[in-house]
C-alpha cells in the first residue's frame, strides 16, 4: 500500500511540475506545426505504397512519435537534474523501495509525453488528416507503449552519466538516430535494402508504424499485422523497465 | 530502550581508503548529540551509514531499536534528516514539498494538513508555504528541510552541518528554531557542524572526530575542563624563534602556532602571563599583541587533534554545486 502511495506521489510530483512549465507546454504547440506545415509542405514526398496519402498525413503519426520520444527521452534523462539538486535524495532516503521510486518517476514522465503527443491531434485536422474519435482513442495505448519503453532508455542512459552536460551526447548518438530510422520522415521501404534491418531493429518502427495503421486507416499498408506490432511494442518496454529499473537501482 | 543510537565498531572503507574507523558510541533519548571535526573526519559518512543512505563495511548501528542494515524501512520512518545540501524541490511550492514527504512517509491522510500546518508554523514559514520555493532565500529553504524532517514525528532528527553557508543571521534563525525543538516531546538530535560555537552552545554531549576516528567524546564542559588551563594568545614579531623559547622554559603546557599568534595553554594565565613577556624582552622579541581566552571548544579541538578547526573549514564546490551554492548565499 505505502508502496503505491510514494508511485502516486511522484507521479503526481512530475506531472505538477510539468504544468507549470509554460515554456515547454507554449513550444510544444510550435514545434509539430513547423514540422507538419513547413518541413512537410517543403519536402511533399510521393509515397508510393499509398497514393491517396499525402506526405503530411504520412508524417502526421510520425511526428506524434518524435513529441513522444523527444519528451520521454528527456524527461527521463532528467533525473540527473534531480540528483544535482539534491531533490533525488530525499527521494532516496524515504521508505519506499528503489523500484517503486522508478515506476513513480517512469509513469509521471510518460503522462507529460503523451500529454505532450495529443497536443498535436488537432493539427492533423489543419492537414486533413481523416480523424476519427475512435483513431484517437485506439492511438492512445500505442502511445503509452511508446512512451514507457523510451522513458525507460532515458532513465538508463541517466543511471550512467553524472552531469546534464553530455545531454548533446544523448541527443547525437541517441535520440536523433532512433528517430531518422524509425521510418517517421519517410517510408521504410524508401530506403537501401543494406540498411533496413535497422529499422526492423529499432523499436520506434513498430510505434510508428502501428500509429499510421490506426490514424491513416486501411489507405496505408502496415509492415506487419498490428498485434504482431503491439506485441513488439511489449516486449521492448517490458526489457526496458526491467533493464531501466535494474540500472537505477543500482546506480542510487 | 535504553539508547536510542547505539553504534558498536562501525567502519567504513572506500577501497583502502578509512572514512570512518571502528567508532563506537551511544546516544540517550532526548540528547542534543555534536558531531565534531573537520570535513573528511568521517561525520557525514557516519551520519550517512545512520541514515541507511550507505552501508557499513563491518560494525553494526541501531536506530530507534532497528539495525541499519537489515532494516533499512524501519529505521527511516524513525528519523528525520536535514542534509548539508539542499534537497527540496524548488519548482514546487514549500507546501507542496512537505505534502509528498509526509505521504511518502505515510503519514495518515487525517493527520497530514494539521501536522503540515504545525510544522510551517514551528519554523514561521505559514506565509510563504504557497510560493514557490526558487523564490525562498537561503535560510528560509533550510528551515523548510528542518520541517519537512519533522513531519513523520521521527524519534531522530540528523542534522548535517545545518547552518553551513548561511549569514550570521539566518544562523541564528536556524538555531531559535532548533531550540523550540529540543522543548518537542522527547526528539533526539544528531547534529554535525564544524562550527565550534554551535556545538559548545547546544549540545549536551559532543564527539570530536578526526581521521575517522573518535578522538574525545564528553560534554562539552568536560572537554573544557580536562584542557585544564587557560589559554594566551601572543603575537610578536619572531613567532619561530619564540615558539622555541616557550617550548624550551616550560611555561607552558602546549603551544601551537595559529595564523600569525601563538597560542598557549597555561596552568595560570594570571601568573604565567608575566613570565612569558619577560621572556620575550630578554630576547629582544617585539610583543605585539597579547590576549587571554577562557577555554573554548575551539581549544578543545586543538587539543585532541593539534589542528584548527578553521583551517580545513570551509568545503570547496565545484560545478553545478557552487554555482547553486552561490545562488542560495
Amino acid at each position: 500500500m505505502s508502496e503505491l502511495q510514494g508511485i502516486y506521489t511522484l507521479w503526481h510530483r512530475e506531472v505538477l511540475r510539468y504544468s507549470r512549465e509554460r515554456t515547454r507546454i507554449v513550444s510544444s504547440f510550435i514545434q509539430p506545426l513547423l514540422w507538419l506545415i513547413i518541413f512537410g509542405a517543403g519536402i511533399s514526398l510521393p509515397i508510393h505504397s499509398a497514393a491517396n496519402i499525402s506526405y503530411q498525413m504520412f508524417i502526421f503519426p510520425g511526428i506524434i512519435t518524435q513529441a513522444l520520444q523527444f519528451t520521454s527521452m528527456f524527461m527521463g534523462v532528467s533525473v540527473i537534474w534531480d540528483r544535482q539538486f539534491g531533490f533525488l535524495k530525499e527521494i532516496l532516503v524515504a521508505p519506499i523501495s528503489r523500484v517503486s521510486i522508478f515506476l513513480g518517476k517512469m509513469f509521471g514522465v510518460s503522462t507529460d509525453a503523451i500529454i505532450q503527443g495529443i497536443i498535436i491531434f488537432p493539427f492533423g485536422l489543419l492537414i486533413s488528416v481523416p480523424l476519427s474519435i475512435r483513431a484517437f482513442f485506439e492511438s492512445i495505448p500505442v502511445m503509452m507503449l511508446v512512451t514507457f519503453g523510451v522513458v525507460c532508455i532515458g532513465l538508463t542512459i541517466a543511471s550512467f552519466l553524472t552531469s546534464l552536460e553530455s545531454f548533446g551526447l544523448i541527443q547525437t548518438f541517441v535520440n536523433l538516430p532512433l528517430f531518422f530510422l524509425s521510418g517517421a520522415l519517410f517510408p521504410v521501404t524508401n530506403i537501401p535494402v543494406w540498411l533496413q534491418w535497422v529499422f526492423y531493429v529499432n523499436p520506434l518502427t513498430y510505434g510508428v508504424d502501428s500509429l499510421r495503421s490506426i490514424i491513416l486507416g486501411s489507405s496505408w499498408t502496415p509492415l506487419l499485422p498490428l498485434y504482431q506490432e503491439i506485441l513488439i511494442l511489449c516486449a521492448f518496454d517490458t526489457a526496458m523497465i526491467l533493464i531501466g529499473s535494474v540500472a537505477f537501482s543500482r546506480r542510487s | 530502550m535504553e539508547y536510542v543510537i547505539e553504534v558498536m565498531g562501525l567502519t567504513k572503507k572506500y577501497g583502502k581508503l578509512v572514512a570512518v574507523d571502528n567508532v563506537d558510541f551511544s546516544v540517550s533519548p532526548g540528547e542534543i548529540f555534536g558531531l565534531l571535526g573537520p570535513n573528511g573526519a568521517g561525520k557525514t559518512t557516519t551520519v550517512s551509514m545512520l541514515c541507511t543512505i550507505i552501508k557499513p563495511t563491518s560494525g553494526r548501528a541501531i536506530v530507534n531499536g532497528y539495525d541499519v542494515a537489515k532494516h533499512p524501512n524501519l529505521v527511516r520512518r524513525s528519523i528525520g534528516i536535514v542534509f548539508q545540501d539542499p534537497t527540496v524541490d524548488d519548482r514546487l511550492t514549500g507546501r507542496e514539498n512537505l505534502q509528498i514527504h509526509a505521504n511518502l512517509y505515510g503519514v495518515p491522510k487525517n493527520e497530514q494538513k494539521t501536522q503540515i500546518e504545525e510544522v510551517l508554523h514551528l519554523v514561521e514559514l505559514t506565509d510563504r508555504a504557497n510560493d514557490l520555493v526558487r523564490t525562498y532565500s537561503g535560510g528560509m529553504r533550510r528551515r523548510l528541510e528542518i520541517a519537512r524532517g519533522l513531519i513523520h514525528y521521527p524519534k531522530v532528527l540528523f542534522l548535517d552541518e545545518p547552518t553551513v553557508g548561511l549569514d550570521p543571521q539566518s544562523r541564528e534563525h536556524i538555531w531559535s528554531y532548533l531550540k523550540k525543538l529540543i522543548k518537542y516531546n522527547d526528539l533526539t538530535i544528531v547534529l554535525s557542524t564544524h562550527y565550534l560555537e554551535e556545538a559548545d552552545q547546544f549540545c549536551s554531549r559532543v564527539a570530536i572526530f578526526d581521521n575517522g576516528k573518535i578522538v574525545a567524546m564528553d560534554t562539552p564542559h568536560h572537554l573544557k575542563e580536562e584542557l585544564g588551563g587557560d589559554t594566551i594568545v601572543i603575537r610578536t614579531r619572531n613567532n619561530d624563534f619564540f615558539y622555541d623559547l616557550v617550548k624550551a622554559s616550560g611555561l607552558a603546557k602546549s603551544i601551537v602556532k595559529v595564523d600569525k599568534d601563538l597560542k598557549m595553554t597555561v596552568e595560570n594565565a594570571h601568573t604565567v602571563l608575566p613570565r612569558i613577556t619577560d621572556l620575550a624582552t630578554a630576547h629582544g622579541i617585539y610583543v605585539e599583541s597579547v590576549s587571554l581566552q577562557e577555554p573554548r571548544l575551539d581549544e578543545v579541538f586543538l587539543h585532541f587533534t593539534g589542528k584548527e578547526l578553521r583551517e580545513s573549514g570551509e568545503r570547496e564546490y565545484s560545478g553545478l554545486t557552487a554555482a547553486m551554492r552561490r545562488q542560495i548565499k
